[in-house]
C-alpha cells in the first residue's frame, strides 16, 4: 500500500450529499474478479454519454480538474453498497484523498485499507478550497487548518501498512482469547 | 456498571485494545457472496495465507445469479457474470470453506439464508462484505458490513481492527395503525433522522413494537439501518428469537442448546445503561410510507405529497414536481424481492392483496423469493399460483432486480415500485425511477397501475 504523508494536488468539487458507491463505481463496471481495471468505470454513469463519449458537464472532464487527486464532497460520501471496488476505482484513477463533511462507514474503512485518506471537514471550509489543496497527514492539516483522525488509521496510512500482517503479530493473544471463549461459549465452536 | 447490549457483545469479543485506539474484535462467522467475496477468497489463495477456521466461513451465490426458474449452475443474470460464480466456487473449494452453491436447496440471499439456516445466532459476531449485513442484528448478533480486504482479514486472522462506535437507542412504543409494517417503520425512521442520521452508531431497536415483531419483521427493520449510516443495528434476543432458531441446521443442538439460551438471556441492555443518543418513536405516527426521491430518506406517507422545496436533482431524476400527490404517480414496474422484503411473511402479505386480481396493463410485475426455501414454502401454500395468475413473474432466489449490474431490467425512465432498500439514481437500471415501499404497497400498486395503499384495492 502506498504510504501517505503530505500531498498537494488538484481538488475537484462534487459538493453534493450522499454520493453513494453505486455512483462511484456502477455495478455493471465490475467485470472481473480483481481489484484492478476499475478506474475507467469510475463515475461512469455521469462521466460518459452514450458510447463512452466523455460528458463535458462532468467535473472531472473539465480541463482544470483533469488529473485531480483530491475529491471534495458533502455529507455521507461513499454511503450505500460495501463494494471496495469504489475505492479501488478512485485509487486507480489517481485519487489520494477525499475531503467531505462525513463518510459512509464501510467506505471510510476501505479507504484506510487502500492508502486513501478521508478527511472530515465543515461544509464552509470545503466549499472555500482553491483549485490546489495541500494535505499534511503528519501535522493533520488541510491548507493549514487542522483535522482529526483516529491514531490507528493515521499510523496505517503513514506507514502504508498491511493490516493483516499487523494483526497476525497478535496471534498468541487471539489464540488465548479463543481458548477462553471455547469454555464459556462451547456452542460457538 | 450498567452496560448496553452492545457493550456486552463488544466486551465479550474484545481480544485487546491496540496502540492506535482500535480494538481487536474476535469474529465468529464470516459470510461471503460471489460479487465481493470472490475477490477476498482469490486474494487469500494468491497470498498463500489460509483461513483460521474455514468451518466458520460460508459463501453463497446471490448477487448476479440468474433468477430464471430452471437456471443452470453457472447462469448469471448479467453478461459475463458467470466468472464471479465459477471463481467463488473454485476459491471456496481451495480454501475449504462452506459453500452453498447456486443449485443447492439452501441457496438464497445471504441475509435471508443466514438466519434461515441458524448461522446467525444471538451473541455472535458476524461480518460479510455486504452493506446489509446489519440485517442479522435482528437475531441479537453483532453483524456488520465490511469491504473485501476486511473480509480477507477476518477469515485469515479471526479478528478485525475496529474502533468502538458510539451508540444510539431507538425505542418504538405504541401500536401501528392498519396496514403499517416494519418496512414503513424503517422508512419513517430514515426520513426522520436523515440518510446520515445514525452517525456511525450501533443502533439498538427497543420498545413494545420491536419486542412484538417476528424475526422476519426485525430483519426488515435492521436491514435498512445502513441506509441512515448506522454501524449496525441490533435487537435483544428473546423467546421469539429462541423459538425461531431452535432446530435450525446450524443452531446449537441438544445439551448445548440450554447452555446457549442461558447465555443469550443475559444479552440485554441493563436498566440505566447510557447511550450517546436515545430517541423514542411513536408507532401511531408511522404511516404506510413510500420514497419519492433518490435517497431512502426522501420518503413521505403514502397519502402525502412530494415536499415543497424538495431537492431539484432528485425531482428531475424522478420526473416529478414538488407538491405532487404520490397516489397520482402511474407505475410501469413492480418488484417484490431483496434481503429487505422477500421472506415468507412478505410474500404472504403481497399475495393477500393480489389474490384474484390482475396486474394493471403495462405494468411489468416480478416476484423473486429471497431463498429457495422461501420459494418452496410459498409454493406449498399456493402463493406461486396467486402471483402467477395475477400476472407476476415468479423467479428463482437471489438479489435480482434490487440492483442493476448489466443485463435485463426495466426500461430507462420506467417508474418502479419496489420492496427493496435503495432508490439511488440508476440503482435498478439506467434512468429507472425507484419508489421504495412495503410488499403490500408494491402489490396493491401493481394491481392499480399507480402508487396506492392496499386498503384502496381491498375495499
Amino acid at each position: 500500500m502506498m504510504p501517505f504523508s503530505t500531498h498537494t494536488g488538484t481538488a475537484a468539487p462534487m459538493l453534493r450529499d450522499n454520493i453513494d458507491t453505486d455512483q462511484i463505481i456502477p455495478s455493471r463496471e465490475m467485470k472481473s474478479v480483481t481489484k484492478t481495471g476499475l478506474g475507467d468505470g469510475m463515475f461512469a454513469g455521469q462521466r460518459y454519454l452514450n458510447d463512452r463519449v466523455e460528458n463535458p458537464d462532468f467535473v472531472l472532464n473539465q480541463e482544470i480538474y483533469r488529473g485531480a487527486t483530491i475529491l471534495l464532497s458533502g455529507k455521507n460520501f461513499g454511503c450505500g453498497s460495501s463494494r471496495e471496488h469504489a475505492v479501488w476505482a478512485l485509487k486507480e484513477y489517481g485519487f489520494r484523498a477525499v475531503i467531505a463533511e462525513s463518510f459512509g462507514e464501510i467506505f471510510y474503512n476501505n479507504c484506510v485499507r487502500n492508502g486513501i485518506l478521508c478527511v472530515q471537514m465543515e461544509a464552509e471550509f470545503i466549499a472555500a478550497r482553491d483549485l490546489i489543496v495541500t494535505i499534511d497527514l503528519h501535522m493533520q492539516t488541510v491548507d493549514d487548518v487542522s483535522f482529526k483522525i483516529p491514531r490507528g488509521d493515521k499510523a496505517m496510512l503513514i506507514g502504508g501498512l498491511d493490516p493483516i500482517a499487523m494483526t497476525l503479530q497478535h496471534e498468541d493473544d487471539i489464540a488465548a482469547h479463543i481458548m477462553r471463549d471455547k469454555t464459556t461459549r462451547p456452542w460457538v465452536y | 456498571m450498567n452496560q448496553t447490549l452492545f457493550d456486552k457483545l463488544w466486551a465479550q469479543h474484545r481480544v485487546k485494545t491496540l496502540d492506535g485506539g482500535e480494538d481487536l474484535i474476535a469474529i465468529d462467522r464470516v459470510f461471503l457472496h460471489e460479487r465481493t467475496g470472490s475477490v477476498a477468497l482469490e486474494s487469500i489463495v494468491e497470498s498463500g495465507r489460509t483461513p483460521l477456521r474455514p468451518e466458520h466461513v460460508f459463501a453463497t451465490m446471490d448477487h448476479i445469479v440468474s433468477n430464471k426458474a430452471g437456471r443452470g449452475g453457472d447462469d448469471a443474470r448479467t453478461p459475463g457474470g458467470d466468472v464471479f460464480i465459477t471463481a467463488t466456487r473454485e476459491a471456496a473449494q481451495k480454501t475449504g470453506i462452506n459453500l452453498i452453491d447456486v443449485l443447492d436447496a439452501d441457496q438464497g440471499i445471504v441475509h435471508v439464508i443466514s438466519p434461515e439456516l441458524g448461522i446467525a445466532q444471538p451473541g455472535l459476531t458476524l461480518v460479510c462484505p455486504d452493506s446489509h449485513t446489519c440485517s442479522q442484528g435482528a437475531l441479537g448478533a453483532l453483524a456488520w458490513g465490511i469491504g473485501s480486504t476486511d473480509a480477507e482479514h477476518a477469515i485469515v486472522t479471526g479478528c478485525l481492527r475496529v474502533k468502538k462506535p458510539p451508540q444510539m437507542r431507538i425505542t418504538v412504543n405504541g401500536a401501528f395503525g392498519a396496514g403499517v409494517t416494519a418496512k414503513d417503520l424503517a422508512l419513517h425512521i430514515i426520513a426522520r433522522f436523515g440518510a446520515a442520521g445514525a452517525k456511525r452508531c450501533a443502533v439498538e431497536y427497543a420498545g413494545d413494537v420491536v419486542r412484538n415483531f417476528s424475526i422476519e419483521e426485525r430483519l426488515t427493520l435492521c436491514n435498512m439501518a445502513v441506509e441512515f449510516a448506522a454501524f449496525t443495528a441490533i435487537v435483544a434476543p428473546d423467546e421469539i428469537t429462541f423459538d425461531y432458531l431452535k432446530g435450525k441446521r446450524f443452531a446449537p443442538k441438544n445439551d448445548v442448546w440450554e447452555q446457549a439460551v442461558a447465555s443469550w438471556n443475559t444479552l440485554k441492555t441493563d436498566r440505566g445503561a447510557a447511550f450517546d443518543f436515545d430517541y423514542v418513536v411513536h408507532a401511531q405516527d408511522v404511516k404506510p410510507t413510500v420514497t419519492w426521491g433518490t435517497s431512502p430518506a426522501q420518503a413521505v406517507a403514502i397519502d402525502g405529497r412530494v415536499p415543497l422545496g424538495a431537492e431539484t436533482k432528485a425531482l428531475d431524476y424522478m420526473n416529478i414536481e414538488a407538491g405532487t400527490k404520490l397516489s397520482e404517480l402511474a407505475i410501469g414496474g413492480a418488484f417484490i424481492g431483496s434481503c429487505t422484503n422477500a421472506r415468507l411473511s412478505d410474500l404472504r402479505a403481497a399475495a393477500d392483496v393480489i389474490k384474484g386480481k390482475t396486474v394493471a396493463k403495462g405494468v411489468s410485475a416480478i416476484c423473486v423469493p429471497g431463498s429457495m426455501a422461501v420459494r418452496r414454502a410459498a409454493e406449498a401454500e399456493g402463493l406461486d399460483a396467486i402471483f402467477i395468475s395475477a400476472g407476476f413473474e415468479w423467479g428463482a432466489a437471489g438479489c435480482a432486480f434490487c440492483f442493476y449490474a448489466g443485463g435485463e431490467t426495466f426500461a430507462p425512465g420506467t417508474r418502479v415500485i419496489s420492496s427493496t432498500n435503495r432508490n439511488f439514481e440508476g440503482r435498478q437500471g439506467p434512468g429507472v425511477r425507484t419508489h421504495l415501499a412495503s410488499p403490500a404497497v408494491v402489490a396493491a400498486s401493481a394491481i392499480a397501475g399507480r402508487i396506492v395503499a392496499p386498503k384502496e384495492i381491498l375495499k
